[in-house]
């Protein structure tokens, strides 16, 4: 195929990124998103410069879900506030649904609206997403690009509509995943029922200014908790936030702080993030080669051990993998050339 | 044989809706125009004016003296009024989130010049639902606005009983794409918000409730339908009626007429032949002015260019000329109601009374207008009918002659001048209001100023009425953006829902079906080949609210499968480069419908250039004219769409192959 888009050198990118420009950020989300076949090998490059020690020890990225009209935006944008004014940079990804695929796909992002300031910040990125029909609610990319903004953003924030899976998913992108309830919704009776209150570290009430209803749905959700008992350190605390009168934000982002802590303190804050990476570069493997290339590297189990050997370069070892692919589909194929 | 003068109406009032450049070029347009038998005035402001900024303020920028006068504070008010009695004079101005400040300057001015308040009259539009919904000038939210119009309300019916305090708009939502029914519902929904939340301020007495309610006027729209118009005034009248009766006991007859003004229809205005606008503009006049039952009290007619910019004081003459044919030679005034006992027109009204019940009883089941506006309600309705709409057009459902058919046309002489047939604003305008404003600064008592506005900001948390405050604001000489300010630090800022997010309505929003499925197909294609899916920025630039050509666009681009971010209107052309970058979008469409585009498209590609966006494409769309259009091309904008281009296919086919070509990739050409 031929070559019709300029796309960047990756590692000189990753020195741009990591010295935080802007426009550096703007381009390497862009590759990381690219499905090209060249701009595959440049993304799995772009990550592997970016890798390294702090990587894995830097940063806090905060998985932020419920369901729709909880009020997730505007608590974000509280939340920003409060960031920003503590001199801390955000990164935010904020995922929206695709229309069905036979219908086109498309897709309106609409966060922006709700999340951004008034005025120009140089502290705050916001990318939005579309979901792209992916299974679990949350597009591939989303893993890659909320990698990509750790290295350069103290706090990286995904945001997210819970519809069923999307909070299974969100579990393995975050350090901290939180969920926004909002008061004596049907919604969230569900999700109390349905199991997936195990996922959350973090509950926030929104519309606490409503008063008694959120006090209740607070309780309810406080009885529940703690009886899943994931991490038997961890309190799995409940708070009462109102986005509008901007109440409680400050408790809610001590509660984020002291989670990051304690997933630090425990030794746990690198391995999970070291799964996750290795859970999405299995999954990005099957969906690029199928399970027939998962067997052609040794299949699952071995693919994580390999992974697993050096830890703080899992991107330069997918790559490895890949290009380990594409010689045995050439050496298969021959002559001809994979991506025709 | 004429019929004897006395057995005529009396006509309805005449104005035109002008205003433009300064207080004193305007000022001169309104002497001209009264000494042309204009009976009334109606004052276009600015946008800044309109939003409660100083024409010094960054968001003012390329906006001042562009839709209407810039009124900054008294001084201004005088001269616009210069030469002109206040006490003899009916004055309206359209004028919603900052009614209670423009109100305060005319009253403050009338005080200056020894007049009585009690002696003024005329009308504030102060209506702002619809401008959450359509024309988007609100500045507070809702809460703290409806008070606003509250207390203009019992202001007014204490101290300046003449004044029309609100006008409830059903005007801008015919704009916004609302039927005859829901244009019934959603203004009658509006009127009773208002009227309820006066009584709930307590401040008048049960027993003068009659008087506040007899005060509401509306302000309605007349489309080129105009059998239906006619009737849909007639079932306003009737539901007015019943509603002031059951719901708040009017008992008096005369204190429930449904008294209504009305601008006729810019929507249908084409740009395309423009010349057949003045039919369309007549036959629309006819609805409003047939049934003497229905009959308008005021008119203000849209000159025939409006859809190719600001129309020229011969232009406006033309309007004003339309209405006095219709008045002073036609026979209609030497009639009763001459529609009474037409079994026809009695079945419509009756179909559209029922569809509005229906529409009320949907809304108050929701809680109400307000409720309905917070939760998307009305806005999604409104943004379906207007794609319905659309796509009418498109497949030529809905015949617009000139756009769809009959295309064929002789060269209008009418547009042959050297001024491309439209006004221009004084280039000059911004820089002299600047320092108007900044020498009025100087020379004014900052201490009463700084008195003034601790005043109002007290009665603005107390809950007090602020209207006594902010004509002392309007006479210490406070500018229209200090006021904004204070009450914006009290009651803070609205971002009203964008009405974007309706669901795709499986194929019937979306015109031809082939078209579509072919579109699709291209953008998908494109994407593959670029290695992402299509993603567009629509960018409202600047101060202007109008919302509906952007809305349409960016939900059209959604449904042929582009990934579209819109951010909504009143962003600095910073912010649109700033979103480009971090969206990694493929392309940027603007919309400017405010006449400032020159100014904002040139701030929005320097600001791309700056971030090395200088590559990403642009297109712009609005009421540009075709000198500027080019202009704006020579500047590096790739395509400028104007009302003409009425297809929103062939302008996502557009858009398609212009990132293809910026991707290396061959243009597919027209659709099939």
């Amino acid at each position: 195929m031929t070559q019709i888009v300029d796309l960047p050198d990756p590692e000189q990118l990753a020195l741009r990124i990591l010295r935080r420009e802007r426009a550096a950020v703007a381009s390497g989300l862009n590759l990381l998103d690219n499905k090209l076949a060249e701009a595959r090998n440049r993304s799995a490059r772009l990550l592997a410069a970016l890798a390294g020690e702090h990587w894995l020890k830097d940063g806090h990225l905060i998985g932020i879900t419920g369901p729709p009209g909880a009020g997730k935006s505007s608590l974000v944008a509280a939340m920003i506030r409060e960031w920003r004014l503590s001199g801390r940079s955000v990164g935010v990804l904020a995922v929206d649904p695709s229309s069905r695929p036979e219908l086109g796909g498309g897709a309106l992002l609409g966060d922006r609206i709700r999340i951004k300031h008034a005025s120009y910040d140089e502290g705050l990125f916001i990318r939005s997403l579309a979901n792209r029909n992916q299974l679990g609610g949350v597009a591939n990319e989303v893993w890659p690009m909320s990698w990509l903004m750790l290295a350069c953003f103290d706090i990286v924030v995904i945001e997210t509509v819970g519809v069923g899976q999307t909070e299974i998913d969100i579990a393995e992108i975050g350090d901290t995943v939180c969920y926004v309830a909002q008061p004596a919704s049907g919604d969230t009776i569900q999700y109390l029922k349905s199991g997936i209150i195990e996922i959350p570290d973090i509950f926030a009430v929104n519309k606490a200014d409503l008063g008694a209803a959120a006090h209740k749905t607070a309780s309810e959700i406080g009885r529940s908790a703690p009886r899943q008992d994931r991490r038997e350190d961890w309190d799995y605390p409940v708070c009462l936030v109102s986005a509008t009168t901007h109440t409680g934000i400050t408790a809610m982002l001590e509660h984020c702080d002291r989670h990051r802590s304690f997933l630090a303190n425990a030794g746990w804050l690198d391995k999970l993030r070291l799964r996750h990476q290795r859970a999405w570069v299995v999954r990005l493997l099957k969906e690029e080669f199928g399970t027939f290339g998962l067997e052609l590297l040794g299949g699952r189990h071995l693919i994580g051990q390999r992974l697993s050997e050096n830890p703080s370069h899992q991107f330069a070892e997918y790559e490895r993998m890949r290009k380990h692919i594409f010689s045995r589909f050439i050496s298969i194929n021959q002559p001809g050339s994979p991506t025709t | 044989m004429p019929a004897a003068p006395k057995d005529r109406d009396q006509p309805w009032l005449m104005r035109t809706y002008s205003g433009h450049s300064s207080a004193k070029a305007s000022n001169e347009l309104y002497r001209t125009n009264l000494a042309k038998g204009q009976t009334g005035l109606s004052v276009a402001f600015d946008l800044p004016t309109q939003t409660g900024y100083d024409a010094d303020s960054p968001l003012a920028r390329g906006e001042v003296g562009k839709v209407g006068v810039p009124i900054s504070h008294i001084e201004d008010m005088d001269q616009l009024f210069a030469e002109i009695p206040l006490d003899k004079m009916n004055t309206s101005m359209t004028i919603n989130a900052t009614a209670a400040w423009l109100l305060s300057l005319y009253v403050g001015l009338a005080q200056r010049r020894g007049i009585a308040p009690s002696q003024l009259s005329g009308t504030t539009q102060n209506d702002i639902i619809k401008e959450y919904l359509s024309r988007g000038t609100y500045i507070y939210p809702p809460g703290p606005s409806m008070r606003l119009i509250a207390d203009t309300i019992n202001y007014t019916v204490k101290h300046v009983p003449k004044w029309n305090p609100t006008n409830v708009c059903s005007y801008h939502l015919q704009e916004a794409g609302a039927t005859p029914v829901q244009e019934l519902a959603y203004a009658l929904c509006t009127a009773m918000a208002v009227l309820d939340r006066v009584k709930a301020s307590g401040e008048i007495e049960a027993q003068a409730f009659p008087q506040v309610v007899e005060r509401i006027s509306f302000f309605v729209n007349a489309g080129i339908r105009f059998v239906e118009e006619c009737c849909k005034l007639r079932a306003f009248g009737e539901l007015w009626d019943q509603l002031t009766l059951t719901r708040y006991q009017v008992t008096d007859p005369k204190l429930r007429r449904f008294r209504y003004g009305v601008q006729v229809n810019s929507l249908g205005l084409t740009e395309a032949q423009p010349e057949n606008n003045v039919q369309r503009i007549v036959l629309e006049m006819l609805a409003v002015v047939l049934s003497k039952r229905a009959r308008a009290r005021a008119i203000q007619l849209p000159a025939w260019n409006e859809a190719m910019g600001l129309p020229r004081p011969w232009d406006q003459q033309w309007a004003l000329r339309m209405q006095q044919v219709m008045a002073f030679e036609t026979d209609l005034l030497e009639y009763g109601d001459i529609l009474d006992g037409s079994p026809v027109i009695a079945a419509k009204v009756s179909e559209l009374i029922e569809g509005a019940r229906r529409e009320i009883e949907n809304v108050e089941a929701q809680g109400g207008i307000i409720a309905a506006i917070e939760s998307g309600y009305i806005k999604r309705e409104l943004v379906g009918s207007h794609m319905d709409r659309l796509r009418a057009i498109e497949s030529g459902d809905l015949k617009i002659i000139g756009v769809n058919c009959f295309q064929e046309t002789a060269e209008s002489p009418l547009t042959l001048g050297g001024d491309g047939a439209i006004m221009k604003t004084d280039p000059a305008a911004e820089r002299e209001q600047i320092e108007r404003l900044q020498a009025h600064r100087r020379n004014r008592n900052d201490a009463e100023v700084r008195a003034a506005l601790q005043a109002l900001t007290d009665a603005a948390k107390s809950g007090e009425n602020v209207m006594p405050g902010s004509i002392r604001c309007a006479l210490a000489g406070v500018s229209t953006g200090e006021w904004g300010d204070t009450l914006r630090a009290v009651f803070g800022e609205f971002r009203p829902p964008t009405g974007i997010d309706i669901a795709i309505d499986s194929r019937q929003v979306l015109g031809k079906k082939d078209q579509v499925s072919e579109l699709r197909e291209r953008v998908a294609r494109t994407g593959n080949a670029i290695g992402r899916p299509l993603k567009l920025l629509v960018g409202k630039p600047g101060l202007d609210g109008h919302s509906n050509g952007a809305e349409q666009v960016a939900v059209k681009a959604r449904d042929v499968g582009f990934e579209v971010v819109y951010d909504g209107i009143r962003l600095t052309p910073q912010q649109i480069a700033q979103a480009a970058q971090e969206e990694g979008v493929h392309v940027v469409g603007l919309s400017i419908l405010s006449g400032s585009h020159m100014e904002l498209v040139e701030s929005v590609l320097q600001e791309l250039r700056s971030r090395d966006l200088a590559n990403l494409p642009v297109i712009a769309g609005g009421i540009i004219p075709r000198e500027d259009a080019e202009r704006l091309v020579a500047l590096g904008v790739r395509a400028v769409y104007t009302p003409k281009d009425f297809s929103l296919n062939a302008i996502m086919g557009d858009i398609v192959d212009l990132v293809r070509e910026c991707n290396g990739l061959e243009r597919l050409g027209l659709l099939h």
